[in-house]
């Protein structure tokens, strides 16, 4: 059936379905739920009050004026919390974080008061008028100075600035191999601060119904059981007695896995005061106090052979985590993956260190499609190998495949330790150039270069690492990082599904269906999904990192097969037959060889409430906790063609091919829109978008009016294509695919530009690539052009 | 703050209320009128995610008060299908999957609504630059130009 032909997707649509999402009829007809929709009896407004300041002590507040206006209920200062024992809480870490502060601010835009009043606009007005007295204090702005001996410290309860110091592979066999290469290069390049900035800004509804015990709190939170666990684990609240709701969630991007002061702080009022309390970012709070995503200063080295084999990669890093080391992390990697920096590549000896700094900014690192790092790790090695290519005079396409992991090797294991399940890079890689023209473009640039037009191409073939992950490595706060798949058939056929993973816009409720309906034979109309309310769904870690298809899509599969292996054996009774001798297809059981007597998954879910056979149990579901054996590696070549402007600056990309390759694909309009979705964040990435704060610790890029995020005007044409390697470990063959592009195109979009301008000695340029910055390059190399 | 009556006509519904002077256009829409499909992104009139018809223009409802409304005639996104049956420009972001998170979505299909209503056969790049007050961080744009395209097709009869 054409897609164009149904709207509301009606019968079995298994894998690799084209059909429209579920979840769209709510949102077209303004019907979704976010949490700033949702209106209780009696809800009060919570407002913050923020710092001024990135770095000061609190000398004295005074509430007397602000208390003063009608319609003011309470206001909360850190001392008031601190008598809860919620002044700090613990971070995913290990760290903790300040809720409201007592004694000092650590940075500009930290949340200082709290008022709530019976609408945000008295809020607002109360909040403008607390009184606060602050002795400003030195800011800790640059890591790097962070660091050093003599630096002011941004705790007032840990000693030094230092958060951590991480390091993996073979330091000295990495140093020997860099002693010994024919070619070494080496580059600096800062991976700036950016913030993800979703649509929706992060909020919270909180009531506690004091008759029960019970509290329920609706949150824009991409991992809401996990969420409960600390709440219970810090309020002492029963967890049972705890209710979180993620609704429709307007975007999560990573950055709405944090716990913020403000969940924590309506929490507390809706308890003390009896009301449900709402609190609602406006964007510039959010984008001054939220996660941020990257800041890390990277020096990179490659080793090689003259004929371009590439030997050694050694890395060093340091890496910003403002004031608290809050990085929403797996817990034995305080860099996230990083160690997925040898990338695409068969290299013999890689050493990697990083080194993490408290600063005067807010908490985060890993939000934005990272991964947990990977965005740094890809781009790091994919500048460094352009780097190189353009150091041995290779092109850059040719010695990408010379090193290439070849497909026979697979799985591969790196030295850095991963086992890199399935992957033909080659093949994607031929497949972009193919689609591209590559060597007629590169034919076009040498053309326009004796013109003196400025012409670059860029590519990125990127390894991605996704799903976490198994047991053994991976736990947020000690909790394994599984997840699950809860699905129940009711007797008329109709199926309730319920996942612990929580989409924010990636099509969950639809691709969910399809692989049930692709096992059960159930029409995908018939099956609801549902995500994101803690006392209905089974305990999930969320969705993030590109996880969910690799863990509760699994886990998807496992149940229905359960399902069916429970169906198969009723039907056998059914059909009075050998369960060995029934057959399924399409929905349908039937005797082998006898495919006209058959029994429908819908006869088979009725019989089971009906006509169970002895010896069991009635009724008709499975509950999987999948615990995935490994990672998931999908992979991409992308290749980017841009022309710059010699009188402006302006680097305009042309084309855009991007080759994805995420196994076997269970909606390809959805992978498409994701991957676009993911091209365009790293399009703004490397043109448009930064966090940067001056010396004093005052933010650059705290709202829309400075953060750019591309419209439709910037944004180009995606031209998208893919190659199937399938996943050997995963139930469907599936890999994540969601953060692929964000992680994989800034790496094109900048060797682009930088192979455009090579030939006038240019090695690098930092992101983003603003018009000024090349226009200033063209200046110095004395190329621009006045017209 | 002394509060002012207006009568604001919505999707053809007459909401009726005391307000302060200061109160957001979006935030009668949402808060008095208890329309929620109109979303707040940002604080600086950037975003569009408060798009609303008002009188047969396209406004960031952010950027007006409501006592500027008073007496007009407003369009929100539940206004847009007519007896059950989806609005070409909403089954075509439907069928082109130009949402995905969907909170720009009431907002982008409002101005939508306006660029094919002053030009019904719009270029692509008419269409991206008929939307660039419109901010959406999910789908990268493409499909959202597609999804237009096939309502102006629709809307034509084409389809």
């Amino acid at each position: 059936m054409a897609i164009e032909e149904t709207l509301i997707p009606e019968g079995i649509h298994g894998m690799g379905h084209k059909i429209r999402r579920k979840e769209d009829t709510r949102f077209l007809q303004g019907k979704g739920m976010y949490v700033d929709d949702i209106k209780l009896p009696g809800m009060a407004y919570l407002v913050f009050v923020r710092s001024p300041y990135a770095h000061a002590k609190i000398k004295k507040i005074n509430l007397e004026k602000a208390k003063s206006i009608p319609g003011v209920i309470d206001i909360i200062t850190g001392e008031e919390l601190d008598k809860a024992g919620l002044s700090w809480i613990p971070t995913l870490m290990g760290d903790k974080m300040m809720v409201l502060p007592i004694d000092k601010v650590v940075f500009q835009g930290q949340e200082v008061v709290a008022v709530i009043a019976e609408d945000k606009y008295i809020a607002t007005d109360a909040a403008n008028q607390v009184e606060i007295e602050y002795e400003p204090l030195e800011p800790v702005v640059d890591p790097r100075k962070a660091l050093e001996a003599n630096s002011p410290l941004v705790r007032p309860d840990k000693n030094s600035n230092l958060v951590f110091k991480w390091e993996a592979g073979d330091r000295d066999l990495t140093d020997k191999i860099f002693k010994e290469a024919e070619v070494t290069v080496s580059q600096d390049f800062y991976y700036q601060r950016l913030h993800v900035a979703y649509m929706e800004p992060v909020g919270s509804v909180a009531q506690y119904e004091p008759v029960s015990g019970k509290l329920t709190l609706w949150m824009t939170t991409q991992a809401p059981h996990v969420v409960r666990t600390v709440f219970s684990l810090v309020t002492k609240i029963p967890e049972n007695k705890i209710r979180i709701v993620s609704p429709d969630i307007g975007g999560g991007f990573g950055g709405k896995v944090y716990v913020y002061p403000g969940y924590v702080v309506s929490t507390y009022a809706a308890i003390k005061l009896g009301r449900p309390i709402k609190w609602i970012n406006t964007r510039s709070e959010d984008m001054k106090s939220t996660a941020f995503a990257r800041d890390f200063h990277i020096h990179g080295e490659l080793a090689a052979k003259k004929d371009g084999t590439i030997l050694g990669l050694r890395i060093n890093v340091i890496s910003d985590h403002g004031a608290f080391y809050g990085d929403a992390n797996p817990s034995k990697f305080p860099a996230g993956l990083f160690s997925i920096c040898t990338g695409a590549y068969d290299i013999k000896a890689a050493y990697v260190e990083v080194t993490g700094a408290y600063t005067n900014k807010p908490a985060g690192g890993i939000a934005y499609r990272c991964s947990f790092r990977v965005t740094e790790a890809v781009y790091t090695i994919e500048r460094l190998v352009d780097i190189l290519a353009h150091e041995l005079h290779m092109d850059p396409a040719e010695l990408r495949l010379k090193n290439f992991i070849p497909p026979e090797k697979f799985p591969y294991k790196s030295v850095l330790g991963w086992t890199y399940d399935s992957g033909n890079y080659a093949a994607a890689l031929k497949k972009a150039m193919e689609k591209i023209g590559y060597y007629e473009l590169r034919k076009e640039q040498e053309e326009k270069r004796k013109k003196g037009e400025l012409m670059g191409i860029g590519i990125s073939t990127f390894v991605e690492i996704v799903g976490a992950g198994p047991a053994d490595l991976f736990d947020i706060v000690g909790i394994k990082m599984f997840d699950s798949a809860e699905i129940r058939i009711h007797p008329t056929g109709k199926v309730i599904a319920r996942f612990g993973t929580r989409a924010q816009g990636q099509g969950h409720e639809t691709t969910y269906a399809q692989i049930i309906s692709e096992i059960l034979g159930i029409p995908v109309e018939d099956i609801i999904v549902e995500e994101g309310d803690t006392d209905t769904c089974p305990y999930g870690l969320g969705t993030y990192a590109s996880r969910s298809t690799p863990t509760a899509g699994a886990a998807a599969a496992v149940s229905s097969r359960k399902i069916l292996d429970k169906a198969k054996k009723i039907a056998a009774h059914l059909l009075e037959a050998r369960e060995e001798d029934i057959e399924f297809d399409k929905g349908r059981f039937y005797v082998r060889g006898y495919p006209d007597k058959f029994k429908s998954i819908q006869e088979v879910a009725f019989a089971a409430y009906t006509n169970p056979p002895p010896n069991m149990e009635a009724g008709l579901e499975a509950i999987t906790y999948y615990n995935p054996p490994n990672m998931t590696f999908p992979f991409g070549a992308y290749i980017c063609v841009v022309d710059i402007d010699k009188g402006t600056g302006q680097v305009k990309v042309r084309r855009f091919v991007a080759v994805d390759d995420c196994g076997n694909i269970i909606n390809p309009v959805i992978v498409d829109g994701q991957i676009m979705g993911a091209l365009t964040m790293g399009f703004g990435t490397s043109f448009m978008e930064e966090i940067r704060y001056d010396e004093n610790g005052n933010i650059y890029g705290g709202s829309f009016a400075e953060y750019l995020i591309p419209t439709a005007v910037e944004t180009p044409r995606w031209e998208l294509d893919k190659t199937v390697t399938p996943s050997p470990h995963h139930p469907l063959g599936a890999k994540g695919v969601g953060e692929s592009a964000t992680v994989g195109s800034p790496a094109a979009f900048v060797n682009a530009t930088v192979d455009a301008l090579s030939h006038l000695g240019v090695k690098h340029v930092e992101m983003p690539i603003l018009p000024w910055k090349v226009w200033e390059i063209l200046k110095d190399k004395g190329v621009s052009s006045n017209e | 703050m002394q509060k002012v009556h207006v009568k604001i006509n919505i999707n053809e519904k007459p909401y009726e209320a005391e307000i302060e002077p200061r109160l957001l256009l979006v935030h009668f829409i949402r808060d008095i009128a208890g329309l929620t499909g109109t979303h707040i992104g940002c604080d600086t009139t950037n975003c569009g995610a408060c798009t609303v018809i008002l009188n047969g223009k396209a406004v960031k409802s952010c950027t007006m008060f409501a006592v500027q409304a008073n007496g007009k005639d407003v369009i929100t996104i539940e206004g847009l299908a007519k007896d059950g049956k989806l609005h070409p420009i909403q089954e075509g972001f439907w069928v082109k999957h130009g949402l995905q998170c969907g909170y720009c979505t009431p907002g982008m299909i409002m101005a939508a609504y306006q660029l094919l209503k002053k030009n019904p056969n719009p270029s692509e790049e008419e269409i991206r630059i008929g939307i660039s007050g419109n901010l959406c961080r999910c789908t990268g744009y493409q499909n959202i130009v597609e999804a237009i395209k096939y309502a102006s097709e629709k809307m034509k009869g084409e389809i």
